[in-house]
């Protein structure tokens, strides 16, 4: 696609075009496909040998870790784990904290992402948060916030609605919306603004986009409407996402990351990891017996 | 047929090299270096003001030395000019003002903090935040129609009549003087006395209150024997404060005060305050000794206000930290 | 036992009913002031009042028109320069600052607020008024805007403070550097109870009289451009309320009824109207 030349960046991977999203037509979860293994798959980020320290505490263990272009990642583990400090790091967000160090390497499209300017790295790496955090601002404006921010003309405003129509699509909350698009985005309920914040997400058409815990503040209902549309986004995004949810980690992903205290105790393709995990700890986890 | 987008094309908008001008880590230093300026403004002014008040009280301090403070005499005529009236007068209006506001003040505190059911509290507290708002000429005019004919008339007779054989309320009776300026300073404190102590009281931790409560003291007694005395220290800081602004209140008290730079042990007797003196005669002032012997009275005013501030800040500091958990000694 | 536990009832009862005698005391100054100004006030609150220059002294007559102006242009001079200031201070603690600065700037300004109002009168006068020779509205706006940087600064930074974590978070997400965060996100949000504190701060700094009395000193004309004397409505009250004559004292009265409506809708407004509006957005 032309995508690469118009954002101005390179790109090592082309991404691969996929075919429409049919809202009437169930996605079938990911069992029922091949499973493929993460390794073997084009690499978007790697993580090598990441430490993390909140000031003296040692946070994250030497973790290393692929994640695959196209495919979803899950991050699992009990509570204070460092999962979410992990996710945090892939788009740099860990400097919004005073005191948070960082040593390893942490690679996008095989550049250091420490490197090089970090507003650029944002745009390419996105992020949702576990509480929908919506401007408050108009749904419009939520999801052409960071087209504008990013330098589109002011004059381009045709070009803009179609641009934010498109993430509305491409975050399945088009339907609902599109009547009401210049009301306050706080009057949407808590799954349309999670949506919301997905779309204004996808709005500068990250490469990655990396999900914290993006369902744990959402009803059943919500939740399963924002799972549907993680299969359609990784047709052209890489996900990585943070969940407590085991169920939920087995349905969405492709590779599961299951970390302890700091430290990454098994990463294997999803079937594998909740079928015949390697190491003990984590079939103690998965099987309920902590966590 | 509708296709769905799998990627947002941009419809053909450009992020261009404009666009990563504008997001230059340079934009974010000049605003840090802006609002820097801006906030460092603040401190600029406040020094050049002490600078201020220093030079232009600079011929006074030389000519006068610290025989200003000790001087009753007040004579623009002769050039000489002496601080001793002003600073009675302030310390007796304010002093007066606060005894009369200070234990209304905190009992209304107490009961809309403590006592009062929540919507009679709301409703009060919004009038007196209100009153807080009321300004010091509005008072002053009520002080000189309503207050002082009364005073005259009825109150000051009154007080000769039964506490007469005390100095404090000999002399004639004008209706203007000390007593008449404190009791408008005291009206003028007492909003602001609520509404800090207010705030003081309900920042103490609901567990003192309950802890009293649960062993069985009626609400008062758990308001006075618990709560009151955990806030002890912030309720001085918050006299602390209406002390400052009584100190400094002009113009209510140049209404009422009567003017006239004596010392009298009588509070019917008129009198004269630091602001007062400046509000006056500053504009009229002729000569440099004599407007740096009110600027000179006007440092004497900064300097007091500056140390009572600085002590009430203190003390409401230690009440909020005690307030937020942090260990005792 | 009995006997202890009824004084006990007694005094409780006695206490609140006590208490709340204060706060009803302390109230009821609000009514009565209303009172006597719409009293004494109210039927010389006229056309003339606002439309009319004052009259020679001793004749009757004639209104307040050139104060009320004149207010008004103290108090746009006294934004000018305290908005400004305020608000690039306020924004500069909250997002920018470390740890000293912050702290100097944040005593400074507390400890301007403590000033007395007179004392910055002295201030603008050495400042504004000296150099130059003259009064000016310049100087006694210059005066008023001092006053009101304190309180914009302290509400500035405690308003964008409020704004919440997860907002800023998912504006930077974005890729928004933060000077960008700030303008398009967290000021935006903080915007209403920002815009209360400057209306508040407005309504306080109208009122004063002391800092003018020898800054924009007073003006029985009116004042051209805000190079010149201006009257102003808390000092035409002051020299109308300590003058000699009646007339002089009933307009002091409307004047006054005047003054303090301005005050009182504007703090009415603002806590009532906007502060919903606050409250809504936090929620």
């Amino acid at each position: 696609m032309q995508m690469s030349v118009k954002l101005g960046l390179e790109k090592t991977t082309p991404r691969e075009p996929a075919g429409p999203i049919n809202a009437e037509t169930p996605v079938k979860p990911p069992s029922a496909s091949v499973p493929e293994p993460a390794v073997t798959a084009p690499l978007r980020m790697q993580v090598r040998n990441l430490n993390f320290y909140y000031g003296k505490t040692h946070a994250l263990h030497n973790v290393s870790l692929d994640v695959a272009t196209n495919r979803v990642t899950a991050l699992i583990g009990p509570s204070g784990c460092g999962k979410s400090t992990l996710l945090r790091t892939l788009n740099r967000m860990h400097e919004t904290v005073r005191h948070a160090r960082l040593e390893g390497e942490i690679l996008l499209d095989g550049e250091d992402i420490l490197a090089q300017d970090v507003t650029r790295l944002r745009r390419r790496v996105g992020m949702v948060f576990q509480k929908p955090n919506p401007f408050p601002k108009s749904i419009f404006e939520n999801v052409a916030y960071g087209l504008r921010i990013n330098g589109l003309a002011a004059n381009q405003r045709g070009k803009l609605g179609e641009a934010v129509e498109q993430s509305l699509r491409r975050a399945a909350l088009w339907d609902e919306v599109k009547d009401q698009l210049h009301k306050s985005a706080y009057e949407l309920s808590g799954g349309q603004q999670q949506r919301l914040c997905i779309a204004r997400a996808l709005a500068v058409d990250p490469e990655v986009l990396l999900l914290d815990e993006p369902c744990s503040a959402l009803d059943p209902i919500s939740t399963a409407k924002v799972e549907e549309l993680l299969f359609h986004l990784k047709q052209n995004c890489t996900l990585v996402i943070v969940t407590h949810n085991m169920q939920q980690a087995a349905r969405v992903s492709d590779s599961t990351a299951f970390m302890l205290i700091g430290d990454l105790i098994e990463f294997s393709p999803t079937p594998q990891m909740f079928t015949t995990p390697k190491d003990a700890r984590t079939e103690a986890y998965i099987t309920g017996r902590f966590g | 047929m509708a296709t769905a987008p799998t990627t947002v094309e941009h419809a053909g908008l450009t992020w261009g090299p404009r666009a990563l001008l504008r997001r230059l880590s340079s934009g974010d230093e000049i605003a840090r270096l802006v609002t820097l300026v801006f906030a460092l403004t603040t401190v600029l002014i406040t020094v050049m003001i002490v600078e201020q008040l220093w030079v232009l009280s600079a011929e006074s301090r030389r000519a006068f030395g610290f025989h200003f403070f000790v001087s009753q005499v007040w004579d623009p005529v002769f050039n000489q000019f002496g601080a001793l009236p002003f600073i009675y007068g302030t310390l007796v209006t304010s002093a007066l003002g606060m005894l009369i506001a200070v234990p209304l003040g905190l009992g209304a505190a107490i009961f809309l903090a403590e006592l009062a059911p929540r919507r009679i509290s709301d409703t009060l507290t919004f009038l007196i935040d209100l009153l807080a708002a009321v300004p010091s000429v509005i008072y002053g005019l009520l002080g000189v129609f309503i207050l002082v004919p009364l005073m005259r008339t009825e109150i000051q007779p009154a007080l000769k009549h039964t506490l007469g054989f005390l100095p404090l309320f000999q002399g004639p009776a004008y209706g203007i003087g000390f007593l008449t300026a404190g009791l408008v300073l005291a009206i003028m404190i007492v909003p602001f006395i609520i509404s800090v102590s207010r705030e003081v009281l309900l920042a103490v931790p609901r567990e003192q209150r309950e802890a009293s409560l649960a062993l069985g003291a009626t609400r008062w007694e758990a308001t006075w024997k618990a709560v009151v005395p955990y806030a002890r220290t912030g309720i001085m800081g918050s006299i602390f404060l209406a002390l400052a602004r009584a100190l400094g209140e002009t113009m209510a008290v140049t209404m009422v005060v009567g003017n006239n730079p004596r010392i009298s042990a009588s509070l019917l007797g008129p009198g004269y305050s630091i602001a007062s003196v400046l509000a006056n005669e500053f504009s009229e002032a002729t000569g440099t000794l004599y407007v740096s012997a009110l600027v000179e009275l006007g440092l004497v005013l900064f300097l007091l206000t500056f140390v009572i501030n600085g002590l009430a800040r203190l003390l409401i500091l230690v009440t909020t930290q005690r307030g937020s958990g942090v260990a005792q000694g | 036992m009995n006997l202890r536990m009824a004084w006990r009832k007694t005094v409780n009862a006695v206490m609140l009913a006590l208490t709340g005698l204060c706060a009803l005391v302390a109230v009821s100054a609000l009514f009565f002031i209303l009172g006597y100004l719409v009293y004494h006030g109210g039927k010389d609150v006229s056309w003339d009042f606002f439309t009319k220059l004052p009259k020679p002294v001793g004749e009757s007559g004639g209104g307040m028109a050139n104060a009320i102006v004149g207010s008004g242009k103290l108090l746009l001079v006294a934004a000018l320069i305290g908005v400004p200031i305020g608000l690039l201070g306020g924004i500069y603690l909250a997002e920018f600052g470390g740890k000293t600065v912050p702290f100097v700037v944040r005593y400074t300004a507390d400890m301007l607020n403590g000033v007395p109002s007179i004392v910055i009168g002295v201030f603008a006068y050495g400042v504004a008024v000296l150099p130059v020779h003259h009064f000016s509205a310049l100087a006694g706006g210059f005066a008023l805007g001092i006053m009101m940087i304190p309180i914009i600064l302290r509400s500035t930074e405690e308003f964008l403070n409020g704004v919440p974590r997860a907002m800023r978070e998912g504006a930077m997400a974005l890729g928004a550097s933060k000077w960008k965060m700030i303008s398009s996100v967290v000021l935006p949000a903080a915007s209403s109870a920002i815009i209360t504190a400057i209306l508040l701060a407005l309504a306080r700094v109208a009122g004063e009289t002391a800092p003018l009395l020898f800054t924009a000193f007073g003006n029985r004309f009116w004042s051209p451009g805000f190079g010149q004397p201006t009257a102003s409505l808390p000092v035409m009250i002051f020299t109308y309320a300590v003058g000699p004559y009646d007339d002089w004292h009933r307009q002091a009265w409307a004047a006054g009824l005047v003054l303090l409506g301005l005050v009182l809708v504007i703090n009415i407004l603002v806590r009532t109207v906007l502060s919903r509006g606050v409250s809504a957005q936090r929620s």
